[in-house]
Order: C-alpha cells, then structure tokens, then sequence
C-alpha cells in the first residue's frame, strides 16, 4: 500500500500512482488488460475527476472523495480466514452458487460446486484473461464508455482483477449466482474492481451481487462491470450494496443487448456513505427488452446519485425505468435518468418513472428525467415525483388503531413495495422484502452480515 | 397515403412567411460593432440621465468578462458581435403631437401587421387593447395613453420612463433581472434601445389589455429591447406581446429582457405570440432569439402566469421564470412550441419556490416537425423554508416526421419534506387511429391533424386573450397544417 502525498492535483496523484506501479500492475494479468490501461490513464487525466460542474454529476461532487488518502492493494493477499464462515448473508437460505472477492479481488478459496452446467464459467478476471483469450479478448473493454466517465477510464488502468463468467450457448443457469464483495482491510483502502459478464445466444443467468463493508476503515470502491447479452438470451443483475458510512462506492454497469434479449437491473441502496451507480443500457438491435430498477433508502449524511442511460439504437425496443427512494435525515439523492431515442429507431416503447419520498426538512432529492428523442414513431414517458406520505392514509391506519410508528413503516413499505416487486427471482424477492421491512424497522444492522464484531477480541476488527 | 403525406409536407413548408416584407422607411443607424463608445453613444442619443449610463457601462464591463452560453441543446452559428448595428430607430420628426404624425408609411406597415395606430379606427374596431409599438429599437407609438393616465396608469416607451420617471426604473430596473445574470441579459442591459414600460398604482384593475408590438427592420441590427412591468398591491394586468421581422438571408440578434414585479395580491399575465422569422425551409436565415423573462411575485398572494406561442426564430432560447417569494404567491407557465424546418428551440421556465405555500403550474406542449429540434428545459426548486409547496409539470412532446426531435430536460430540487411535487412527460406522434377516425368521418388527413393538434394545444390557448388566441390558432395552422409524420 502505497500513495503518493503532496499537495499536487488530485489527478496527478493517480497518474503518478499509475506509472510508478505500472509494472505491478501488469503482472498476472494478460497482454489484453494491459493494453488498454495506457489510453485510459490519458483519458482520466484529460477529464480529470467529475465535479458538479460536469452535467452528469451535477449533485455529486466526486473530487474530495477521490483527494483522500487511501491504500491499494497492488497484488492479490491472500485472507487467511474462510469468508465463507465469516459472512453471514443478509439473504438467508438463499439456494445459490455463491463466491467471494476480498477488496475487489476474485478469493481464491471459493469453491465452486460441481453442479454447474458444463461450460459454464465463473472465476477470477485475471485468471481467464490469460486461460480464455480468444472470448476474453473479444469482449473486454468493448462496452465500457471511458471517454464519457474518468473514473471508468481510471478503473481500466487499474483493473486487475475482479469476477468473470461466461455462459455458453443454450446454457440456463438456474440458481441465482451470487458474489459477494467485502471490503475487509487494516487501513483506508481504494479498490477498483473490473468484471466482466459473457452471454452466449440462448443463455440465461441471474447475477446478484452483495456490497458489504467488514471493518471500521474508509473504502472508495469503483467498479466497471460489463456485460454482453447475445441473441435471444436473458440476463438479470442485482445490485445490493449494504455497506457503512465511510464508503464511497461507484459502480458502473455497461450492458450491451443483442437481438430478442431482456435485462433486468436493479440497484438495491440499502445502507452507503455516497454511492453512485451507473447503468448503461444500449440496445443495439431490434425487440430487445430492458429493465432498468432502483431502490434506495438513505438516513444520516448518505448520499446516492443514480445515473441511468437507455440508448435506443435500434427499432422495437422496450424500456422500462423505476426509480424509488426514501429519504431520511440529512441524506441527499439525485436521480437522472436519460433516454435516447436515436432517429430511426421506430416503434421504441420508453418509460420511466422516479418517485421519492422526502421524511425531513433536512434531506434534499434533486432528479432530473431527460428525454432525447429522434424518432416519431414512438411511445415515450417520464415521471417524477417528490413528497410525503399520504396524510389520509395514515390517518386511515391511525384511525384503525395502528400506532404513529407502525403506520410510518407500513406506509414507507407499501412505497418501497412497487420496485421490490419487480425482482424477478422469487427467492430474492422474498428476501429483499425482509430486508427492506428490516432497514425501515432500523433492524438492519451491516453487522448483521458478518460475525467478525463477534470475534472481536480474536480478529481486533469491529463494524459501524 | 405516404405521397399525400409528402406532398402536404411540402405545400407546408413552402408556406411563405407572410410577414416577411421589409419596410422602405429611412433609418437612423450607428455604425456596426460594440465598445465603450457604442454604449455612450447609444445613451447620448436616448438623452438619457448620468446614472443610466453608468449602469449600462457597468454591464458592458461585466459582459465583457463573459462567455456565450453553451449548454442549451442548441446549435449556434458562430456570432460575430462586432458585426451587428446596435441602433436603429425610424428617423422621424422629433417631436409627435398626435397620432396623425406618424410617419405613413410605418403607420402602413403597421396596418399590414394588423395592428391599428389609430386610436378613432381601433375604437371602432377590436378596441380593448393599448399597444406600444417598438420598430427596430425604438418605440415609435403608444396607444391610448390618456385613457391609461386617467386610472393612474404608467404605460409608455421604456426611454420615455426614463425620462418621466426616473424613481420608478431606478427602483426597479435590474430587480429581477440583474445585469450580472447571464451573457445576453448583460448585452441588453448594455445596449438596450427601448422597450415598453408599465406601473399598475396601488388597488387598480386595468380595464384594456395592455400590449408591445417588436419588429425587426432594418438590416443587420440587432434588437435590444426590454419591458418592465410594476404591479402594485391589489392591482391587475394583463400584458399581449407580438412579435414579426421581415425575411432576410443573415440571422439577426434579438436579446430582450422582460421583468416583472408583483406586490401582494397583484395578478399579472403576460402573455406572447412570438413569430419572428424563422428562416427558409433550408435553415437560411431567421432570428437568433434570446430572451431573458423573470417575474418577482414579491408580495404575498401575488400571481403571475405566463403564457407563450412561439413559432417563430431559427433559435429560440428562453425560459419565462418565477419567483415565488411572497407566502401564498402562484406562477403559471403555459407553453407551445412549434418548430419546423431547420428551427432549434430550448424553452421552458423555472420556478423557485422560496415563500411559503407557493404553488406553480407548468404546461409545456411541443410540437416538432421537418428537421426542426425541440427542447423543453425546466427547473423546479423548492427552497428549505418554502412550507407546503405545489408543483405540478406536464410536458408532452409532438412528432411529426422521423427527421426531427424532441427532447426534455427537467431538473427538481427539492428542499423540502412537506413540498410535492410532480413531473410527467411524454412524447408521442400522432396516432394513425386517430386520424383514421377522422377520416372516416370524412374529414382529409390534414383538417385531421389541424383538428388533433388544435386539441393537443388547446389548454395552453384558452388561457391566451381572445385577440390572441385566434391568432395564435392561425399561426399553428400555418406552421403546421399535413405535417403528418
């Protein structure tokens, strides 16, 4: 762990960083990872870091988050423990194939059961990018939009490793797969994990992927996930982050969708210091489907920015956006969402919507739902809304004898309801309605997820 | 039914600009460019006071300071403000003693216009509006002015306030609109030529509709104009602004300012037809409009509405806004934006709600054809001590043609737990279903579209004056009859 300290553009810190462990860094990863990192560095260096005065982050000023001084960990450690016995999911009884990453790192313990269908594979990035580069190569890099965001460019000439799966031709994977990434460190760590995600024509999985954080240390995370979805096949991703105050958490998700496929994303905000979640959707050809969810519920000084980009390339495409938070506190969030509708693209159906729900005077909602449209033969709607709970209706529950509190938490969760009903996974569905009655009962507790606090005396580690 | 669909198109955008005649009338003009100079020489031939100068140096200096604007979803041509003339009034005798006065042959073109000079002939006539006529950059006509007075109503040129009541602009000039706010409000605030006036004393209802008619003449100039609208307690106004230029090859510039302020309990309604050239079918042409609108609802229980029919101007760059300062206070903003050809238009309004329960409407209605991109833009803020805020958007958006676009761009920043607020949008063509029911019922596919469009843009209309509407539903029909997408 290493990181250079003056008073020298913050930018420069990662460049410099970059070029003084340039050689680290290429090591155990393949030519291809390489290969990329030298245009991207530029391409960071050239944007420099987003700030408000950059449209697409005019509510999340992102430079003092990146001005603190955090370490890296430039080779894979190895973690004594058995992760799988120390984290305990949120998700109980959940019947899925489950591995871990450490810091943003594939954990090289993970024991993968012999069910899986043949051909499928879930690891380590770095290790397939050298054991599979014929699909490696073709799909690496390809989505990701490093001119449009410098911390994805910073995240590409730094990537190193993070998790990859590829799923064959005709292939259904059945169970949800599951990845759990923990930030577990004995100082303030930076991490910027890269994953990548493969569908084959036909094919069909379900990603749900866990953010937790599991020591008292401030963790800037920034993860680029791509994701290619051939021909006909279907692919669902979940995006819990349950992580504590002091994070600082990016994740940008590039999805590129072939002929008659659907997507589902969903990012679930259940606990964070400042997140920040980028979904890219581009349809790039006719009858796809996407749907595109979020779920935040914010308290303290947190803060959440969604950013949403549908690109309607391609004609007969459908979209569908739901954004719901619920704001406590001091907490802010904003929303932007935009939708292109690029000329020719006829007979794009194109909805979206963003709700919240502001409980204090003190927490702030900024959102701001764009529509770009070049094409006349189209359905597109956005709609937004900011308020309370209804008074009506809580005087209805009052009035039936339901206490102040009581009414509150049926009412927020009856708010939440329409985007957890929208998980397409009947286990997880019914998981997160739990979690989500449990974060507004302020029963959960990110120590939940983990028994490190537990073992406190052996481990010296503890969670806020 | 495609070839129809072409061949209306095209019978459409062929549709002559019909106020594009220019008037041969001599003109009294300074020589192109902007300085220091400029502006004195600007002010000394307005006659003006020490500390009107001094203010428009002052903006100069900061506009100086200064870059254009780029984030509008607009693409501009290169301006080259050194190569526009700053001011240009109709050269006529000093002093008018009577309407008969004026020069014939602005008072023709103004009868060409449809606005009626003559007092005796608009009595007789419509009779229910007071207009002030601003040609080039100077007001060269007010109507019924001694009907106003007799209510204690101020309504005249903005340099004749200037002159006559110089407390009055002091007090309130650059209230709303400060000259630092924004590139082109500084470049006005700097060059500003004339404009229109208005004071509503304390409890008085104005009995007519008060009225500003800009046309653009002269070459190469620019128009600088602004209005200024005081509305005391109690009192009411409703305002009609028109605009027309006549057809030339070069764009020109017109950067105007509006600024309202309202006290407690005052109404105002200021309503706009805006029709300035939009340039030929190939993009040639057409006026640059950049307009800076706020009003102040200072006063509780104050109410503004805006309400605006633009098809005119290649650009269009302009956002009416509110201020809800006063408790209670309410802004409205009604729009229709139809654009067609090559013409850009990124419009929409804000609302700050800073008083408590402060309530704000916005209706926004495009409608875009041909080759033409159409913006809505908007801002809805509510501050952290506005209690009890409502606000409420609809902004839809109309295709016709697979050439153009429409867009939407709203920003919500909301402060404050108690406020609610709703957005909703949608963009849609219009539906074959639709006109194939009006064609069984035997009407041709373009009196279908007229009809659906009508519709479609009816809630902002009615809230337009009668004189207005009607022109307004004409202007919609040229700009838009068969553009059936």
């Amino acid at each position: 762990m290493s990181m250079v300290d003056t008073d020298i553009k913050t930018e420069q810190r990662y460049t410099s960083l970059f070029s003084e462990k340039r050689e680290v860094l290429d090591k155990q990863v393949s030519q291809t990872i390489a290969s990329h990192r030298n245009k991207s560095i530029r391409l960071f260096e050239e944007q420099g870091i987003p700030t408000k005065k950059l449209e697409s982050y005019k509510y999340t000023n992102m430079l003092p988050l990146f001005e603190e001084n955090y370490g890296y960990d430039f080779e894979h450690k190895v973690f004594q423990q058995d992760l799988s016995q120390i984290f305990r999911c949120d998700i109980h009884d959940l019947d899925a194939t489950t591995v871990y990453l450490i810091n943003g790192w594939y954990y090289r313990q993970n024991q993968l059961p012999n069910l899986l269908p043949e051909g499928v594979l879930i690891g380590s990035l770095a290790e397939y990018s050298t054991s599979h580069p014929e699909i490696f190569e073709a799909h690496y890099n390809q989505y990701a939009k490093n001119d449009e965001d410098s911390l994805v460019a910073l995240n590409t000439a730094f990537a190193q490793d993070g998790f990859f799966i590829y799923i064959p031709k005709g292939i259904v994977v059945e169970k949800p797969i599951q990845i759990v990434n923990i930030m577990h460190s004995e100082g303030d760590l930076m991490a910027f994990p890269r994953n990548l995600v493969i569908l084959e024509e036909n094919a069909q999985a379900k990603i749900l992927m866990c953010e937790h954080t599991a020591a008292d240390y401030k963790y800037l995370l920034s993860a680029v996930t791509e994701v290619f979805v051939d021909k006909n096949a279907v692919f669902d991703i979940y995006n819990i982050q349950n992580q504590h105050n002091l994070t600082t958490n990016v994740s940008s998700v590039f999805i590129k969708q072939k002929e008659h496929t659907s997507v589902l994303t969903h990012n679930l905000t259940l606990h964070t210091g400042v997140t920040r979640n980028n979904i890219h959707v581009h349809m790039d050809d006719e009858h796809c489907e996407a749907h595109v969810y979020g779920l935040f519920i914010t308290d303290k000084n947190q803060h959440v920015d969604n950013f949403s980009f549908i690109d309607h390339a391609k004609p007969n495409c459908y979209s569908e956006e739901l954004f719901k938070g619920v704001l406590d506190d001091a907490s802010t969030a904003a929303f932007a969402g935009k939708i292109l509708v690029r000329a020719d693209a006829q007979k794009t159906n194109a909805f979206q919507r963003n709700d919240n729900l502001l409980l204090t005077d003190m927490a702030k909602m900024y959102t701001k739902p764009m529509l770009e449209i070049y094409a006349d033969d189209v359905k597109c709607s956005h709609g937004a809304t900011v308020g309370q709970l209804d008074k009506k209706a809580m005087f209805y529950l009052r009035s039936r004898g339901i206490g102040v509190e009581e009414a509150r938490i049926l009412l927020m969760y009856a708010f939440a309801y329409e985007a957890v009903e929208k998980i397409r996974v009947e286990a997880v569905r019914e998981q997160i309605r739990n979690l989500v009655e449990a974060v507004f009962r302020g029963e959960l507790n990110k120590c939940n997820s983990c028994v490190l606090c537990d073992n406190d005396a052996e481990t010296g580690f503890s969670c806020r | 039914m495609t070839q129809d669909k072409d061949q209306i198109l095209e019978e459409v955008t062929a549709n002559e600009y019909k106020y594009g005649f220019s008037t041969d009338i001599e003109t009294d003009t300074i020589p192109k460019g902007i300085s220091e100079d400029v502006v004195r020489i600007i002010s000394a031939k307005k006659n003006e006071p020490e500390w009107m100068l001094e203010y428009r140096l002052a903006a100069f200096a900061h506009w100086k300071t200064m870059e254009q604007p780029n984030w509008a979803k607009l693409k501009i041509a290169e301006i080259d403000f050194q190569d526009i003339i700053y001011y240009a009034a109709p050269k006529q005798r000093p002093k008018l003693d009577s309407m008969d006065d004026v020069d014939p042959e602005l008072r023709a073109t103004f009868e060409k216009l449809g606005i009626p000079l003559n007092e005796q002939k608009a009595l007789a006539g419509v009779a229910s509006v007071a207009v002030d006529v601003v040609m080039d950059s100077v007001s060269v006509a007010t109507t019924f002015k001694e009907t106003l007075a007799e209510k204690g109503i101020i309504f005249c040129s903005f340099s004749e306030a200037v002159q006559e009541h110089p407390d009055l602009v002091k007090k309130y000039m650059g209230s709303v609109v400060p000259y630092t706010d924004n590139f082109f409000a500084a470049l006005n605030n700097a060059v500003f030529s004339d404009g229109s006036f208005a004071y509503i004393p304390k409890g008085v209802r104005c009995p007519i509709e008060l009225s500003t008619y800009f046309r653009i003449n002269a070459m190469n100039t620019g128009q600088f104009e602004r209005t200024l609208i005081v509305a005391e307690e109690d009192s009411y106004v409703s305002y009609l602004e028109g605009c027309t230029a006549p057809q030339r090859d070069e764009n020109q510039l017109h950067a105007a300012i509006v600024e309202i302020v309202a006290m407690q309990r005052a109404e105002v309604k200021y309503s706009t037809v805006q029709n300035w050239y939009p340039g030929d079918k190939n993009g040639k042409g057409g006026v640059y409009n950049f307009v800076t609108k706020r009003a102040l609802c200072k006063g509780d229980y104050s109410k503004v509405m805006w309400t605006q029919v633009e098809t005119g101007s290649a650009i269009t760059w302009k956002y009416p806004s509110c201020i809800l300062m006063g408790d209670h206070s309410e802004g409205k903003f009604y729009s229709v934006a139809v654009t067609n050809n090559h013409q850009q238009a990124d419009t929409g309004t804000k609302m700050i709600h800073i008083g408590k329960n402060t309530r704000s409407l916005i209706v926004s209605k495009g409608v875009s054809a041909g080759k033409s991109q159409n913006s809505y833009r908007g801002l809805v803020r509510i501050n952290k001590r506005a209690e009890n805020a409502r606000n409420y958007s609809q902004c839809d958006s109309l295709l016709m043609g697979d050439k153009c676009g429409a867009h939407t761009f709203p920003y919500l920043e909301i402060n404050n737990s108690t406020a609610v607020v709703e957005h909703e949008a949608t963009t849609s063509k219009i539906g074959e279903d639709q006109i194939f029911y009006c064609n069984t019922r035997g009407l041709s596919t373009e009196q279908a579209v007229g009809l659906i469009v009508n519709g479609y843009v009816k809630e902002v209309l009615n809230q337009l004056p009668m004189e207005f509407a009607v022109e307004a539903q004409k202007l919609l029909q040229i700009s838009l009859e068969g553009s059936v997408g």
